[in-house]
């Protein structure tokens, strides 16, 4: 090194920079995304072949008055539900790679700002006590009272242990994680109070709630998680290399001149909201958010410009096939969405892990 | 000490800076005959000739600094002024407030009283980016969240002139992964490496950070907490020789807190002293770290030594 630093064209004869794979593998990303988009769009209860899907897209931009059940069925009901899963499990996967780098833990989860335990509990509010405690809710908000009460729990929860853990001069993440922890415990607690209080028909709703659906899908659902999933995408993206600075340590992140208090800020309030909005219009989707960004580090590496995208492409690869999945296997009925994610992801994920263990991790 | 060892000549340079006034005041309480011996020729550290001369209202100063934890002082009203491209260290046993000191210094900390100034500007008027661009900052936490390869990781250091890069950048994480003897290492994990390969990376990283003069030629610094507290004999030398050379051939100001004295008197211009956070001595090296100063600070029994290049050295012990 002494005699290297003697002529700086030395220095110079280092290693070349190997090509980047991230470009290529969210490539290859977007396209199994169009595939599974593709394969979802014809399972279900009524049954839509591939071939026939041109025919009923084309007749979109016919003025055709009467449409036929296969065009009923895909514009009311499947493509909703397709959109829905599509930016919900994006809006989770991004969620999850945004919570990780800030908490600068692999092991970190969209819940741990308590934004779906606190829709889950303001959901849980409304099932159960909703008809005695404010019955002329449903009145003003009709069928969306489930999901407005929901998405500000969520919010209200997130705002709670942010100011919980902010000190002067930012978060406290450490803290954060902590506090997240406690109110998620108080939120379990509070639920389970609630399905002690509930009738059998109200428990079996917050149950179905709880576990995750799309069945709800509807398009004004699709606009709200998608206008706030969409937002999320966007700004997200920007974040990427001062997460990656992050991951130096928030002292270094300073050093190097990220604003990190405010960068803090952006990541809770992107996921309050994209998750919040999920949660409020489907339930509990678990493991998304945990999973996805994992499988991504583990394909691509930690660099955050290829793993929130690629995490957003992932959650909602796993998100449209765990549901086409649950609304096939046991046709007509429909299996618990949360279910079907775990039971996806887990093996995936175990699998992957196993391969690449001692490589990456 | 034996008297022999004292020599009160000293190196015309040297009487250039004793004449000037800050200089005397960085020295005041050293002028007792016992710390000036070694002086006349200090050929390692005291390369007069390879210092440039730079304005003393240039710098990085620190002026009157105090850092309160509590009730705890931490550092008390400190001053220290490092031109730039000289190498300065920063020695004091353990909890002296060396690594305080060097975060106030970085902008990081903010002291409770007194200020810090580079090139005659306050930290606190510089823009997070603008002072990311000028000063890089090795941490003695070299651990990473995410297992990031070696290149990754010292391109990491090219943050801060993201939205006006050089025009090639690729070429400067090079130069500065071979500059800290990581180049082999550039397509390994970095969760996989060896605490001290990861203190070098972190170097290159650090190196990286402030490897080109800012468009409006500002001074550069390097602040490094204990580069060597993880490495091997070998790279311990290296590392200090060549920020010591990169110093001297760039401009840029290099300030460590190492532990190692015969470290520093081999590549320090000059050395600040601390226990319990208060300065106890100032200046160059071989007039500073006398038996006296280190028996009081360090408690331990010092003789002064030359190595075979006529490099001042001590050999310690701690005897009843």
């Amino acid at each position: 090194m002494t005699q290297a630093i003697m002529t700086t064209s030395r220095w110079r004869s280092g290693v070349a920079p190997a090509g980047s794979t991230g470009p290529w593998l969210l490539g290859a990303l977007g396209v199994l995304l169009v595939g599974i988009s593709l394969f979802a769009a014809g399972q279900g209860a009524y049954g839509l072949p591939l071939r026939e899907l041109p025919g009923v897209l084309a007749a979109a931009f016919a003025a055709d008055e009467d449409r036929s059940a296969a065009e009923l069925v895909f514009f009311n009901i499947r493509l909703p539900r397709l959109l829905l899963g599509l930016m919900a499990g994006a809006g989770l996967g991004m969620a999850g790679a945004l919570m990780q780098g800030l908490f600068r833990n692999p092991l970190a989860d969209p819940g741990l700002i308590g934004v779906s335990s606190g829709a889950a509990l303001a959901a849980g509010v409304t099932i159960v006590l909703g008809a005695s405690w404010f019955p002329d809710l449903p009145r003003a908000l009709g069928s969306w009272t489930l999901v407005v009460m929901a998405f500000g729990g969520g919010l209200l929860v997130t705002w709670l242990i942010y100011v919980l853990s902010s000190r002067e001069g930012g978060v406290r993440v450490g803290l954060m994680l902590l506090a997240g922890i406690a109110i998620n415990a108080l939120a379990g607690a509070g639920l389970g109070l609630l399905s002690f209080l509930a009738s059998d028909e109200q428990l079996r709703s917050l149950q179905f709630w709880l576990l995750g659906s799309l069945g709800g899908a509807r398009w004004s659902a699709v606009w709200l998680v998608g206008g706030l999933c969409a937002m999320t995408l966007v700004a997200g993206f920007r974040l990427a290399r001062p997460l990656n600075a992050l991951a130096l340590g928030e002292a270094q992140a300073v050093l190097l001149g990220v604003p990190v208090e405010r960068l803090q800020r952006q990541v809770v309030v992107l996921t309050a909201l994209a998750v919040g909005a999920v949660t409020a219009t489907t339930g509990i989707i678990g493991f998304i958010g945990l999973v996805a960004p994992h499988m991504m580090r583990l394909l691509a590496g930690p660099d955050h410009r290829w793993v929130l995208p690629g995490s957003a492409l992932i959650g909602a690869s796993l998100v449209l096939l765990a549901d086409a999945v649950a609304r096939t296997v046991a046709a007509p009925a429909e299996l618990p969405l949360g279910v079907l994610t775990a039971l996806v992801g887990v093996p995936f994920f175990l699998t992957l892990l196993r391969s690449a263990h001692g490589r990456r991790l | 000490m034996n008297g022999a060892l004292v020599e009160q000549s000293e190196a015309p340079a040297m009487n250039a800076r004793l004449r000037d006034p800050q200089w005397r005041q960085a020295w005041a309480g050293q002028t007792d005959a016992g710390s000036l011996y070694w002086v006349d020729s200090v050929p390692c550290a005291a390369d007069e000739a390879m210092v440039p001369d730079v304005g003393m209202a240039g710098g990085l100063v620190a002026q009157g600094v105090c850092v309160t934890a509590g009730n705890a002082l931490l550092v008390h009203d400190v001053d220290l002024h490092l031109p730039a491209g000289e190498v300065g260290v920063l020695l004091g046993p353990n909890g002296a407030g060396k690594s305080t000191l060097l975060s106030v210094l970085s902008g990081l900390k903010r002291p409770q009283a007194g200020r810090v100034l580079i090139d005659g500007q306050p930290v606190t008027a510089l823009s997070a980016g603008a002072l990311a661009r000028r000063r890089a900052m090795l941490a003695q936490d070299t651990s990473v969240a995410f297992d990031f390869k070696v290149r990754e990781l010292v391109e990491l250091g090219r943050f801060p002139h993201r939205l006006h890069p050089s025009r090639d950048e690729s070429d400067i994480v090079n130069q500065a992964m071979a500059c800290a003897d990581v180049t082999h290492l550039a397509d390994r994990q970095v969760q996989g490496l060896s605490g001290g390969e990861r203190a070098r990376v972190q170097l290159a990283r650090a190196l990286a950070q402030v490897w080109e003069a800012p468009a409006d030629d500002a001074s550069r610094w390097l602040l490094l907490d204990e580069p060597t507290a993880a490495l091997d004999l070998r790279h311990q030398h290296e590392t200090l020789a060549t920020v010591r050379r990169w110093a001297r051939e760039q401009g840029t100001g290099v300030l460590a807190v190492l532990h190692d004295l015969n470290l520093a008197l081999r590549y320090a211009d000059r050395v600040w002293v601390l226990d319990h956070g208060r300065l106890q001595a100032a200046g160059h090296p071989a007039k500073v770290l006398t038996p006296d100063l280190l028996h009081r600070v360090w408690q331990v029994q010092a003789h002064p030594v030359r190595d075979a290049e006529g490099c001042p050295q001590l050999l310690v012990g701690v005897s009843a």
